[in-house]
């Protein structure tokens, strides 16, 4: 086995300088009632050129989103990602080392993460960030937390927007499941598709919290300084989620507009779909609450020698010490793709953030219009929108989206089941990947298929 | 200090480096993108987004090209310690090499660019990986089901526990303790405190173990779990784990096993077979997953069937040749779920991929090899070293530098394993131990390798014993020497600013 480097001969000689006869010896510390008498029944070993065929052939059985025409949205985008991110995720320095406990060999991994820190700091406009959690609904979990370990007393009771992505809304009831000292109570969207401020406005009073998605479930961009001043005046935290951080290139961060916490989902910069994991969970906060933030932190500091290096600071919030008082169970972060995002931002820089988020919201445009003119097909909302927008058909949706895809056409996500949205109603999605031909097929073929339902 | 960086082959390609930002250039840009095909004119007025909404630029982003970010994060990935780099004895990590193969399976188009949203017939192959991985970590553990769910192990033991709350719940009382050995890692009782519960630590017997007569007088109607590590962090195997099973079940409570440690196991002995109700596996340490400095892991839950209604949405089903992500509607007891879509799929492939390329007799002897290296290790460093527990051991051993050498005398040996070219063994646990150096050495080690570490480590004894002090000097010939950790965490500087701190 290419792995095992040990020699019969060298197993012989462990075991004689251990003094133990053989190596079932070793095992005699188990019960032998509870030792398998049986081989594992596992598929037969592949060795690596019948292993990787066996893989291209199971991959050969998905449809990659590379082979279609994309307009799929939801909670992952397909931004571009650049060349040198996945060739530098490749070096084994950084995949395969482990949690920076160890600075002086981990001032790589502990640079980056110092970087990441940085840039979602500035792309939030927040004053300290942490070196990120799982993904964006832990993340959005992790906030709820946080806003209850700043509560003086009593029960925490948070808005939540019906505008958050209602899978991070489910990662949250979970997390909450068995925390009846935290209530989340919705605030409906309105008829143009944002989060009704009436409302909000008539709930907010005692709330700890007001959280909102910038842009929303539905591609509706929030109006930030409207909600920050309803939070404000009933002395609520704010908690903005962002489900794709490329859209602050055009929009003001969250922290312009006064956000206590952002979070978000770090997957569009730079990492691949992968089915929807991993990605990187985002998250900021203001600097008063850093000592009650979860998460890894990286920290600047000096050596013996006055040397600048990086090392994991205020580990007293984390679990490895303070156990069950820690502020979150969490034991590492998303260290590899917060090194992807780090990696991707730097390579945008100012310049290409900007132009990425201003051709993803001109394809948009571009692709709500021509959808708008189409016969059977209306556009719910005329909120402002980023990316994303939702789309009524007068007909069957899964049976229009299926035909589609069928076409190599992924038109975007139903939004049967969730708030603000309806048995015919779906969400699309476009990016700088989407060509304006890739945006008129889709629009012929949607006119075509949508005339046959 | 010119004279402590000029350790043999630790500087000559390791030159200084600084931020992005530092290095930034007002007017450059590392990317170009096709010249948008769409015209701001030709979209109209609805397109345009509020002015006071409107961003200008990213403040602070930095500036740079192609190039340049390039050298940037070659010269990092120069500063770090991999496990390609050498060897890396972490214990309770298990930093095995990484298969190359793995990372090829897991950038093939057909399962990188697969978008969580696509038609189920578009993503067969992906929810088959996804299926059999599921079946061969449940024959692995003798578990009825896995869920491949959580995205590390941390969430794996609050999946479970919640699991088992809502077991409990289900059965009229969610009960109201988690007893948690004294051996255990931290995040046991951090995740058992998310979960509702309070925590109630358990003391090991002075032979390193868990007595039932110990955990009898613990049990009562109130407590819904043992969360037991199997091999424990001393490197133990808990022989009595059938019993505390036994005693357990029969007050109604259930036996939690985090499963970081599983490579002692494959092959050998089950953790479903000992009585355990649910486990959580880290994709990242027993089947080659990569650290990737922190993460991205992956930690499967597995049940015994009385739990698996109560595991998280979507799980994977087989209905004849299809394969189907079964939500709400067909398991309605679920606990929800802990993160978006499939969990870190990505992860998932790379462990398929090594459970395909090992099999059944490929997992029975990276165990045997695992426990083999620790045990040698465990007999070179005798006599050198104090072992608290100097029995036959699993995994991994903790030697100790306490009653030979002044405190913390732990942590100058792991910095001077670092000017021997070694990275250090953990040091913050096992808490039951003063002082300890928690070797893995996992299976992908040679006996060479193993005998030029162990000659490190009675080296570093012999400097401990002659004159300690130039040990506290060390790392010399890293990138930096010792850090100041304590004005890090007094006047924490969190990111870069344009004019210091």
């Amino acid at each position: 086995m290419r792995y095992l480097p040990a020699t019969d001969a060298q197993v012989s000689a462990m075991l004689e300088t251990i003094g133990a006869a053989d190596i079932e010896a070793l095992f005699e510390p188990i019960p032998t009632s509870l030792r398998l008498d049986r081989d594992l029944d596992l598929p037969p070993p592949l060795a690596e050129e019948p292993l990787m065929r066996h893989l291209r052939e199971l991959a050969g059985k998905n449809t990659s989103m590379s082979e279609t025409c994309c307009f799929l949205g939801g909670g992952v985008y397909d931004h571009h990602a650049p060349e040198l991110v996945s060739q530098v995720l490749l070096r084994s320095e950084f995949y395969t080392a482990y949690t920076p406990y160890q600075p002086e060999v981990s001032q790589g991994t502990l640079m980056a993460l110092f970087e990441f820190q940085t840039l979602i700091c500035q792309l939030f406009e927040m004053e300290v960030a942490n070196a990120s959690l799982y993904d964006g609904g832990s993340a959005l979990a992790e906030a709820m937390l946080l806003v209850d370990r700043l509560q003086r007393k009593g029960p925490t009771r948070i808005l939540v927007s019906n505008g958050i992505n209602p899978q991070w809304m489910e990662v949250l009831c979970t997390y909450l499941k068995f925390r009846d000292d935290i209530v989340l109570e919705p605030v409906e969207l309105g008829a143009d598709g944002l989060t009704d401020l009436e409302a909000m406005r008539a709930q907010v009073e005692g709330a700890a919290a007001v959280a909102v998605s910038y842009p929303n479930y539905l591609g509706s961009v929030e109006d930030l300084r409207a909600i920050s001043e309803i939070a404000a005046a009933a002395k609520a935290k704010l908690v903005v989620a962002v489900p794709d951080p490329v859209a602050l290139g055009v929009l003001k961060g969250p922290g312009a507009f006064g956000a206590d916490i952002v979070v978000g989902e770090g997957q569009p910069l730079g990492i691949a779909p992968s089915y929807g994991g991993p990605g990187v969970g985002l998250f900021a906060t203001r600097k008063k609450f850093m000592r009650k933030m979860p998460g890894r932190l990286c920290g600047r500091t000096v050596d013996v020698d006055g040397n600048d290096g990086f090392v994991l600071t205020l580990s007293t919030r984390e679990q490895h010490i303070r156990r069950e008082k820690a502020t979150s169970n969490i034991c590492t972060n998303q260290g590899l793709m917060a090194l992807a995002a780090t990696i991707y931002m730097g390579l945008m820089g100012k310049q290409g953030i900007r132009e990425v988020a201003r051709q993803s919201h001109l394809k948009a445009a571009y692709l709500r219009k021509k959808v708008g003119e189409l016969d059977r097909f209306s556009l719910p909302h005329d909120a402002p929108f980023f990316h994303e927008f939702a789309v009524d058909f007068d007909g069957d949706v899964q049976a229009l989206l299926a035909k589609l895809a069928e076409r190599g056409l992924l038109a975007g996500v139903w939004l049967g089941r969730v708030p603000g949205g309806g048995e015919n109603r779906f969400l699309m999605c476009a990016t700088e990947r989407n060509s304006r031909q890739c945006i008129d097929d889709l629009v012929a073929a949607m006119a075509e298929v949508g005339g046959e339902l | 200090m010119g004279a402590h960086h000029t350790g043999p082959g630790t500087r000559g390609l390791a030159f200084r480096e600084t931020t992005l930002f530092e290095q930034s250039v007002s007017g450059r840009c590392a990317v170009d993108l096709p010249v948008c095909d769409v015209d701001e004119s030709e979209v109209g007025a609805a397109a345009a987004l509020p002015d006071h909404l409107v961003r200008v630029e990213v403040a602070g982003f930095p500036e740079c090209s192609e190039p340049q970010v390039m050298r940037h994060f070659l010269r990092l990935s120069q500063w770090n310690f991999g496990i390609d780099s050498g060897f890396y004895p972490l214990g309770s990590c298990t930093m095995k090499y990484n298969p190359k193969v793995n990372e090829a399976a897991a950038r093939l188009d057909g399962l990188a660019m697969l978008h969580p949203h696509q038609p189920v017939d578009q993503v067969q192959g992906a929810l088959q990986i996804a299926h059999e991985t599921q079946e061969m970590l449940g024959e692995i553990a003798g578990m009825d089901a896995v869920s491949l769910h959580p995205s590390a192990g941390a969430q794996g033991e609050l999946c479970g526990l919640m699991v088992i709350r809502a077991f409990h719940e289900k059965n009229g009382n969610p009960r109201k303790r988690v007893l948690i050995p004294d051996t255990a890692h931290g995040t046991n009782p951090a995740s058992a405190v998310l979960c509702g519960y309070d925590v109630v630590e358990v003391p090991s017997g002075d032979d390193g173990v868990l007595h039932p007569e110990t955990l009898a007088g613990y049990l009562d109607e109130d407590v819904a779990a043992l969360m037991l590590t199997n091999p424990n962090t001393l490197g133990l195997f808990e022989g009595h784990i059938g019993e505390l099973a036994e005693l357990l079940h029969g007050v109604g409570a259930q036996l939690y096993m985090d499963g970081a440690n599983l490579n002692a196991m494959m092959g050998i002995t089950r953790p479903g077979d000992q009585g355990v109700d649910v486990m959580h596996f880290n994709l990242h340490k027993t089947f080659s997953t990569p650290h990737g400095g922190g993460g991205p892991g992956s930690g499967p839950v597995g049940v015994k069937a009385h739990l698996a209604p109560f595991l998280p949405n979507p799980y994977v089903v087989r209905e004849g040749d299809r394969y189907v992500p079964n939500g709400f509607q067909q398991r309605p007891d679920s606990i929800g779920q802990l993160r978006a879509f499939m969990g870190n799929f990505g992860v998932v492939v790379r462990a398929y991929t090594y459970l395909r390329e090992l099999g059944a007799p490929g997992l029975k002897r990276v165990t045997e090899l695992a426990v083999l290296n620790a045990n040698y290790v465990r007999a070179r460093l005798r006599g050198h070293y104090p072992i608290p527990y100097d029995t036959t051991c699993m995994h991994e051993v903790v030697v100790t530098t306490a009653g030979v050498a002044p405190k913390r005398a732990n942590v100058d040996v792991a910095k001077g394993l670092i000017d021997l070219g070694y990275h250090p063994p953990t040091m913050s646990f096992p808490l039951v131990v003063e002082d300890a150096l928690m070797i893995e050495p996992t299976e992908t080690e040679s006996p060479e390798t193993l005998d030029a570490f162990c000659d490190a480590m009675i080296e570093l004894r012999r400097q401990l014993d002659e004159d300690p002090e130039p040990l506290r000097e060390a790392p010399i010939r890293p990138v930096v020497r010792r850090l100041d950790e304590v004005t890090a965490a007094r006047k924490p500087v969190l990111r870069w600013e344009p004019d210091g701190d």
